[in-house]
């Protein structure tokens, strides 16, 4: 019994919001994921050479 | 006498099943968007890219599963070799699930039904739907003590929507039947006819853009 208690002791952490239970390595997953749809919208996407703006002379 | 080359331009005989599926092709997808060298400029954007993204994790899951089932069960378990392939699938099934999400997540807020693409955004939700039973008999396929509780815990589940008799959660031999032929074919079959539709009806723009694709010419069965 010692065993299958200390077994169920270290499955994991648990959020628990009415009926809602998470586990906080997979409520971190979909933070991370939310994340990563941010940036995808916020971040500047990189235009092939030949698209960029040509620079002015003088500049490197 | 022939020289071995068909004459260009001349008609096709009546019942040529070649000139009939060329046909066929050429009006399901318009005349060079099946592998474009050139895209509107609002799909120059990180959130465009989750589709294949997706894409491309798929193709590493199913060269993987080939390779575990090479292998088989021992193999992946007592091995080396063996756990790296097992681990390469494991992740990358993480990865398609993630990047897919992250995809359905852009696709839903710009309301990617738009401009007659409604039946390339059901069959990326059915694709989805497909995706979760091929990942879910997967666990099912691990052999070990993850793939008896999970099955354990799943009977009820699958019994009370009266599917049982036909799909035991139990049985973890045509559990792997259904994981390595059955659900991987209809996934393959149901993410290409999404790639088609997306390749017919173009890249859905952001709300604000205009769509290039909308004065398109009518194609059959739009």
């Amino acid at each position: 019994m010692a065993v299958h208690d200390s077994a169920a002791l270290t499955a994991g952490h648990y959020i628990d919001w009415g009926v809602i239970s998470i586990s906080v390595t997979n409520a971190a997953i979909i933070g991370l994921m939310v994340v990563v749809f941010v940036l995808a919208l916020v971040l500047p996407f990189p235009r092939p050479r030949e698209e960029r703006p040509p620079t002015r002379q003088g500049e490197p | 006498m022939t020289t071995g080359q068909a004459p260009t331009g001349a008609a096709a005989p009546a019942g040529s099943w070649t000139a009939w599926l060329r046909t066929r092709i050429s009006r399901t997808v318009p005349p060079g968007q099946v592998l474009p060298d050139r895209q509107p400029a609002y799909v120059a954007s990180w959130i465009y890219v989750f589709g294949v993204l997706s894409l491309a994790a798929l193709v590493v899951v199913i060269g993987s599963g080939v390779v575990l089932s090479l292998g088989g069960v021992s193999w992946w378990h007592d091995s080396s070799v063996g756990h790296f392939v097992n681990s390469l699938h494991l992740w990358s099934v993480e990865i398609f699930f993630a990047v897919m999400v992250v995809h359905l997540w852009g696709k839903f807020w710009m309301a990617a039904w738009r401009g007659k693409r409604g039946l390339t955004w059901l069959s990326g939700v059915v694709a989805f739907v497909a995706s979760i039973g091929t990942a879910f008999t997967g666990y099912l396929s691990q052999s070990n003590f993850d793939s008896q509780w999970i099955s354990s815990e799943g009977k009820d589940g699958i019994n009370a929507i009266g599917v049982g008799a036909y799909f035991n959660v139990l049985n973890p031999g045509q559990m792997l039947m259904w994981h390595i032929v059955l659900l991987p074919v209809a996934v393959g079959i149901i993410v290409g006819i999404h790639v088609v539709l997306v390749r017919r009806h173009g890249v859905v723009p952001p709300l604000d853009a205009e769509d290039p694709h909308a004065d398109r010419p009518r194609m059959e069965a739009d």
